[in-house]
């Protein structure tokens, strides 16, 4: 799935050109029209829970494809910053009422701004410990940290607060609009996933983006053009930092509590199933997949037993890494592949 | 690095973890002994399982995220095996031919099919560690299990100057450690199985230009390695207990050591298991709430100073 030679068709575009608005087709503005006008249509229920919580943990995964699919380096520690993020928004903001011991309780975007500060800090010093190492060695020490972390969580009680973590952990009132209403926060998520859907996709086309998937291709070749590899890599890191702490900003409001829970095994790897089931070829999959993924996560039950729900979850991985490396994205390029006439099928696949 | 850097970097390593020792010896010589006990008797339970680990990366570089799963059945296998039979060695038989036999299934069935693309196995293997915690969680529930020492081995061994008792079967854990340690070494080094495994290491390619059927080589070290995590699950169910959960634990340690000792070293992971055991049972005994950090402490000076762990060799 990590695409060593055939997506290597990014072509280093002149400037003038990849700072041109992108075309935008029909299909651009109908998903955009239906994701504005979602919340009208559809019950809180499935506003908040399917939409809102899709867009966040999309957003998360979305880190992780960017890594992953384009500076080739899996890190499975994006959940890790993403928590990182929203226990710093518990510790510095405001939580429930027992937690005020160790919560700050600063004005909620003091809190926000330093936790996403102090996340992207994590982020880059997690890449530059491993991108000492190359390849299959990312994920090992990436799953290292990020479960060790879920161990520091569990067992500290000045800071983390233990097994119990923190609750009531609340979006806030903002000129009047309660956030944590299902309509607002829907939107409010809403343009921050857009936000960074966009960033990433202006970010590939940039000579930073077209550098680093030059350093995927092949490191050495780009070390002998003068780019510093490991300047590239570290900084890709920070970046998807950025966006994943956003991402577990949203997602510990949507929530409205962080514990080891939100940082352990099971979620480090729901995010790589999301990213590895909607594919990593394109910024639109993480989304793809968290939206199958909650679709799963809430249907589930209804099909199988509720206890399962990991063995479902394994299994359609399962399935998806043997037999559709690329995910949704590459079902949907093999089948538009299938029935197209035009000989020009780009293998990058996917929305575009 | 040179010489002068090499005694600047013992020093500055040494001498705290000297005056940590000097000053855990004074303040409570007992509490500093046993811990060193606990810490080396958890250190062979981490190479057991960590050795399995990399082996399996040595020679395929597949990164074996089920491993931990592995664990935990071969620990569960074992727990069911003894409470019937009442044989531990029954059991240690049973929790390493279990995890052998699906860790054969695991080559046979799907990684023989991908070769070379280490990613991919990578993620199969993380999915293979859900679904089989899963499958342990519905067929044993979620309650912890823990199996009973061998009758030989069960209480304290009394009258131990200074720290005057210890548990047997713990202590017992050290020689066997040692025990599948050398085994390890002379399977490696003086057995014909065990230069080819060598041989693959080095250069796969070539080994099987010479005629070596890779196939049923990997498939032979893959259920050994499987096979020694299933053990190591056995020996944790006695001196830790059994539960879901304990799968992560030992994934981690795992990790860890070879990260620390170096991949595909097997003297590595002993090196790494050791530094790993004492680092996590004298965090415990002295700073409970830290003392993960004491282990990330660790790993971050190694793959700060050396990438590649104590004695790994490049990929």
């Amino acid at each position: 799935m990590m695409s060593r030679g055939q997506a290597a068709i990014v072509l280093p575009a002149p400037r003038e050109i990849s700072f041109q608005l992108p075309r935008i087709g029909v299909r651009h503005l109908v998903v955009l029209v239906f994701l504005l006008a979602y919340p009208w249509f559809a019950t809180p229920f499935f506003t908040f829970q399917i939409g809102a919580q899709s867009l966040a943990l999309g957003l998360i995964a979305l880190s992780l494809t960017f890594l992953g699919g384009y500076g080739g380096m899996v890190s499975l520690a994006q959940i890790t910053v993403a928590g990182i993020a929203g226990y710093g928004v518990a510790i510095f903001g405001a939580a429930s009422a027992a937690d005020t011991a160790i919560s700050l309780g600063w004005p909620w975007w003091v809190a926000v701004l330093i936790s996403i500060a102090i996340a992207t800090v994590c982020a880059s010093f997690i890449g530059w410990l491993s991108v000492r190492t190359e390849g299959i060695y990312t994920i090992m020490i990436t799953l290292a940290v990020g479960v060790a972390f879920y161990y520091l969580c569990l067992q500290n009680y000045s800071v983390f607060n233990g097994f119990q973590g923190f609750q009531r952990v609340h979006a806030p009132t903002v000129l009047g609009i309660n956030l944590r209403d299902a309509l607002p926060f829907y939107y409010l998520v809403l343009f921050w996933s857009l936000a960074g859907y966009f960033f990433v996709k202006y970010l590939l086309r940039a000579p930073f983006g077209i550098a680093l998937q030059g350093i995927r291709d092949n490191p050495r070749r780009m070390n002998a053009l003068g780019f510093n590899v490991t300047a590239h890599r570290i900084a890709a890191y920070a970046v998807a930092g950025v966006i994943a702490a956003v991402g577990g900003v949203l997602l510990v409001w949507y929530n409205g509590l962080i514990g080891p829970g939100s940082v352990g095994t099971s979620w480090i790897i729901n995010i790589l199933v999301i990213a590895v089931l909607g594919g990593m070829r394109h910024p639109i999959g993480p989304f793809l997949g968290a939206i199958v993924f909650v679709l799963l996560q809430t249907f589930a039950i209804d099909l199988i037993d509720r206890e399962r729900f990991n063995l479902l979850i394994g299994a359609v991985f399962l399935v998806i890494v043997l037999f559709s490396p690329d995910g949704l994205l590459g079902w949907w390029a093999g089948i538009r592949a299938r029935f197209s006439t035009s000989k020009f099928v780009t293998p990058r696949g996917g929305v575009r | 690095m040179k010489r002068s850097w090499k005694i600047f970097w013992t020093l500055v390593i040494g001498l705290p973890l000297a005056a940590f020792a000097v000053w855990g010896l004074w303040d409570n010589t007992r509490l500093f002994a046993v811990t060193f006990l606990n810490g080396i008797t958890l250190a062979s339970l981490y190479f057991i399982v960590a050795a399995g680990f990399t082996l399996v990366f040595g020679l395929m570089r597949n990164v074996n995220l089920a491993h931990g799963s592995l664990y935990l059945l071969g620990g569960y296998l074992g727990f069911l095996v003894a409470q019937h039979t009442g044989w531990f060695v029954l059991a240690l038989a049973a929790g390493f031919a279990g995890a052998a036999l699906v860790g054969l299934l695991m080559q046979v069935s799907l990684f023989r099919f991908m070769p070379g693309e280490d990613l991919r196995q990578t993620l199969v293997t993380i999915a293979l560690s859900i679904i089989i915690a899963d499958l342990l969680l519905w067929w044993l529930g979620g309650t912890v299990h823990q199996a009973d020492a061998p009758e030989l081995l069960s209480g304290p061994l009394r009258d131990i100057p200074l720290i005057r008792a210890y548990s047997k079967y713990r202590l017992a854990l050290l020689p066997i450690g040692i025990a599948i340690g050398v085994a390890l070494w002379l399977f490696l080094n003086r057995t014909r199985v065990g230069m080819m495994i060598r041989a693959g290491v080095d250069d796969r390619a070539m080994l099987s230009a010479a005629g070596v059927n890779v196939n049923v080589l990997f498939a032979v070290t893959f259920a050994i390695g499987a096979g020694l995590a299933g053990l190591g699950g056995v020996i944790g169910a006695v001196e830790l207990s059994m539960a879901p959960g304990e799968d992560v634990r030992l994934l981690l340690a795992s990790l860890i050591v070879v990260i620390i000792g170096g991949m595909g070293s097997v003297v590595g992971a002993a090196l790494g298991a050791s530094i790993l055991g004492l680092a996590e049972t004298y965090g415990l005994a002295y700073a409970p709430t830290y003392s993960v950090v004491f282990t990330f402490v660790i790993l971050v000076l190694v793959l700060a100073f050396r990438p590649r762990g104590f004695l790994g060799r490049p990929a």
